[in-house]
């Protein structure tokens, strides 16, 4: 603070500043303790209170929200009946939405809305506003009371004999602790133990690989390099029972680099003329790898931004993933047709403690 | 209360001399409820009045407008994975291969008549419950209402905070859509990555292998009957509880730790309580009518072989989400085994810990002030820096955690590397919570510096004066004693002293080293740099004297 309180007796003595006129008749008070709590303020009337126009015109207001309200219900159900339910409108700057939605809940919300107002309104200026005290008491309970539930609790245990009869207790304990064991196990059938589930997958020696858009049997002319190719192993059809369990595992995406470009000795391996099928489930939590860039053949997978590069073994370059995109062993039968060498050499998908 | 209500018929008309009708039906219930001593205590109760006391009740308000629109959802959702072809009116999807689930909902969006409305307001009302708690309990944490009487209420808040996440997250995957099933396999491999037992889960999660077809009707019992019965349940004794231990309230006069000041119950709080549902309810409708929320039949069923890019979890979800995204992804060999610490650690470990230092504080606080009494005035941020200070840290560590979640959003909106962002994260993770606690104390005990400084000094008028030797000087006018008497009520606690390590006879005193780290902890809070001494009347009366 560069300005000065003044302590100089021309300051505060011969001005007329309100300041100075207040200090002549709050000084006694002041002297006594000039933190001490003054009290409630005095209540100040609302013009509601003492002019009844007002008061009127408050009522008014009140009624002609709750009004509105009854009309906005009536509207509700105008707009239910009127309204076809398949008509899409465009409203700037939502956007194109339904007329119907629109219509209700716009109705709803006014009906609603002013209810609340007119209740709000009504409290804030017609009801009383003088503010009122309750003491408070404290939670804890008086010595006396907390003395006589001690002793009664007391009695009761001592009249239960529990702490005495030692047989008693222990077996009970034992039994109680025993029982919901019940319960855990009936929990046993919500599934089949995971054996060596997530190890396989339907990839077999020979099986063709499917393109997941067109459904036919993939050849390598189909594969165009810079081109990211989803494909399933032959028949694995949509309809199937067990379809979103197999493909959640099965899912292959195949790109077509050049073969001098690929630095994995067995990637090399298992590729064909530079055609590499790598599993599309993202090795971090599942998401399936679906983003690819072209130049530099990285795959990003949009959940969580593992990228992996598929020249090197689809090592991860980035991003929380533990390991690489396992691989699938490809190779073209002598109908011309891409088919598997045998299923993924390790688990696909997230890491689990028995991976190893 | 139906203590009031007035009910007709022919009992109305018998006859004047008896008691009115209402009054009667009261004494009815009273002879068998007892309902009169309960109205006695509560009827006329005193609440007190603060803006920033609405955001529990905008959290309430939402949570039954929850189970409103809830019930009414149960009517038309089919809680079942069987596969079924699409020929709805939503002619995109004509012959889609979709699970009951997710067709029942785009009937329930394009066939039933206000269905999507309702479907709207849901899940608008879901993301409002939890943005209310979030704010609800950021204010009861700044104006340290969780003080004794009210901790294990704060510990109630808490769990409904927790659990209203994870009914959030079983009720958006209900629909079994491309984006809601995407979050269900981040789960699975979630659960995956807990160590010795985590297959075992998920296949009993999942009913076997992910996605199988059991899922969604459990995810269903859970998220209509399971978790709300909790969240009911604990709702109900959290307001008990607000009603027995009464409203904390903010220093002033005529307002003290042993009074409540405000207005009664019937009929002012009533009615504003009251109307104020109808306004949350009113304002949320209007919202649903106007913003698409969760468009699923844009997303189109779940495939776990296809996926949407921005694939984003609810907000609230949002941090939990960003602590897997900038993790790296560790995985370790342990004798054969794998422990997949990448997902295993934000998870288990770093999820729970964000959450826990909150929900923690309270007794923390308490063990350094080793104050044993009731609080019911509302302390003002700034005078407790420390506390705020904390608070605010925690926030921040929150929102870097859900800025990691939304990292595929932050890096295309403003044309960011995705890599500068996670390690912007990873960086921020530590260092921002003691950047924001260091700058936050520092602006509290800056605020305390400003009002004893009214206070000694009174209020700049903005009058300049030109005294008779030319000197100028501004009029600083003496604040009332209201302002006085509010500025200085808050209480300060002397920093705790563990006293000398050896007494007289130079024999070593036992202290133990939780006593030790209390003093280093209280000396913080309130030592010389925890707090600024209000102003004693002494100084007052000094300064004063002064002036005349």
């Amino acid at each position: 603070m560069s300005s000065q309180t003044g302590p100089d007796e021309n300051v505060s003595d011969d001005e007329n500043l309100p300041a100075a006129q207040e200090e002549s008749h709050g000084a006694e008070v002041v002297e006594a303790d000039p933190f001490a709590d003054p009290g409630l303020p005095p209540h100040e009337h609302r013009i509601q209170d003492i002019d009844e126009r007002a008061a009127k015109r408050s009522e008014r207001t009140v009624a002609l929200l709750f009004t509105l309200s009854m009309l906005a219900t009536v509207g509700f159900i105008a707009s239910f009946v009127a309204f076809p339910i398949d008509e899409i409108i465009y409203v700037w700057p939502l956007g194109h939405i339904s007329s119907l939605n629109l219509a209700l809940g716009l109705t709803l919300g006014v009906a609603l809305f002013c209810i609340g107002a007119g209740a709000v309104h009504w409290a804030r200026t017609l009801m009383s506003d003088e503010e009122m005290v309750d003491e408070r008491h404290p939670v804890a309970a008086s010595p006396e009371v907390r003395e006589k539930v001690i002793s009664d609790f007391k009695q009761g245990a001592k009249e239960s004999a529990l702490g005495r009869r030692k047989l008693i207790r222990n077996t009970m304990f034992g039994a109680v602790a025993l029982v919901p064991l019940s319960g855990i196990v009936l929990l046993r059938d919500l599934g089949p133990l995971p054996k060596d589930k997530l190890r396989h997958t339907a990839w077999k020696k020979g099986k063709l690989l499917v393109n997941e858009n067109t459904n036919e049997p993939l050849r390598p002319e189909d594969i165009a390099v810079g081109s990211l190719t989803f494909a399933k192993p032959e028949g694995l059809e949509e309809e199937d029972h067990h379809f979103q369990e197999e493909i959640a595992k099965a899912a292959l995406m195949i790109v077509r680099l050049e073969p001098n470009d690929i630095k994995d000795k067995r990637e090399l391996d298992w590729s064909h003329e530079g055609i590499v099928a790598f599993s599309k489930i993202c090795t971090h939590v599942g998401c399936p790898v679906s983003l690819y860039e072209q130049q530099t053949h990285h795959v990003l997978c949009p959940c969580h931004q593992s990228t992996f590069d598929l020249t090197d073994g689809a090592r991860v370059l980035f991003g929380p993933a533990g390991h690489p995109l396992p691989q699938l062993n490809i190779s073209v039968n002598k109908d011309g047709y891409l088919e598997a060498q045998g299923d993924f050499a390790e688990p696909v998908g997230p890491a689990f403690w028995e991976r190893g | 209360m139906s203590t009031a209500t007035e009910t007709r018929g022919s009992a109305a008309a018998e006859g004047k001399k008896k008691a009115p009708a209402g009054e009667r039906v009261a004494d009815w219930a009273d002879g068998r409820l007892g309902i009169y001593s309960l109205a006695k205590a509560n009827m006329r109760k005193i609440f007190p009045d603060h803006w920033s006391f609405m955001l529990g009740e905008v959290a309430l308000y939402s949570f039954i407008i929850i189970i409103l629109t809830g019930v009414y959802l149960t009517l038309f959702f089919h809680p079942s994975m069987n596969e079924v072809e699409y020929h709805g009116p939503y002619t995109p999807m004509q012959g889609v291969q979709m699970s009951e689930a997710f067709k029942s909902t785009l009937d329930i969006s394009f066939d039933v008549r206000g269905g999507l409305l309702v479907r709207q307001i849901h899940h608008w009302a879901a993301l409002i419950f939890l943005a209310a708690m979030f704010v609800h309990m950021m204010r009861v944490f700044f104006t340290g209402a969780f003080r004794k009487p009210r901790e294990i209420n704060w510990v109630f808040g808490f769990l409904l905070f927790v659990l209203g996440m994870f009914t959030g997250f079983t009720g958006y995957s209900l629909p079994d859509d491309l984006l809601s099933g995407t979050g269900v396999r981040f789960m699975e491999g979630a659960v995956l990555s807990v160590p010795i037992v985590g297959t075992y889960l998920s296949m009993f999660l999942f009913g076997g292998e992910f996605p199988g077809d059991d899922f969604v009707a459990r995810f269903y019992s859970i998220h209509i009957l399971v978790l709300p019965g909790i969240m009911l349940g604990l709702l109900v004794a959290h307001l008990i509880l607000v009603f027995y231990h009464k409203h904390t309230q903010f220093a002033g006069p005529g307002r003290k730790n042993s009074n409540v000041v405000g207005m009664p119950l019937l009929p002012v709080y009533m009615a504003k309580a009251g109307g104020f549902f109808f306004l949350v309810f009113g304002v949320i409708a209007a919202i649903a009518a106007l913003f698409t929320i969760n468009p699923i039949w844009v997303l189109g069923p779940y495939r776990p072989d296809q996926v949407s890019t921005n694939a984003q979890p609810d907000w609230y979800m949002g941090f939990s989400e960003g602590l897997v995204r900038v993790m790296p992804g560790w995985e370790v060999d342990f004798l054969g085994h794998t422990l997949v610490l990448g997902v295993a650690i934000p998870l288990m470990i770093l999820f729970p810990l964000v959450l826990v230092a909150i929900a923690v504080y309270p007794f923390i606080e308490a063990w350094v002030t080793g104050d044993k009494r009731e609080h019911h005035i509302a302390d003002r941020p700034r005078n407790a820096p420390t506390r705020t200070a904390f608070g605010a840290a925690w926030i921040s560590w929150y929102f870097v955690c859900l800025v990691g979640g939304g990292n595929d959003l932050w890096a295309t909106h403003f044309h960011l590397s995705i890599n500068a962002i996670t390690w912007f994260v990873r960086i921020a993770f530590f260092v921002l919570p003691v950047l924001v606690f260091w700058v936050t104390r520092r602006i509290c005990l800056g605020l305390q510096r400003k009002d004893r400084e009214k206070v000694l000094h009174g209020r700049e008028t903005g009058t300049i004066k030109r005294l008779p030797h030319g000197e100028f000087v501004e009029i600083h006018e003496p604040l009332s004693q209201e302002q006085l008497h509010t500025l200085t009520a808050h209480d300060q606690y002397e920093p705790v002293e563990i006293g000398p390590l050896k007494d007289e006879n130079g024999v070593e005193r036992k202290v133990s080293r939780g006593q030790k780290l209390r003093a280093k902890l209280s000396k913080g809070y309130y030592g010389e740099s925890g707090q600024i001494p209000k102003p004693t009347r002494e100084e007052y009366h000094e300064l004063e004297s002064g002036h005349h």
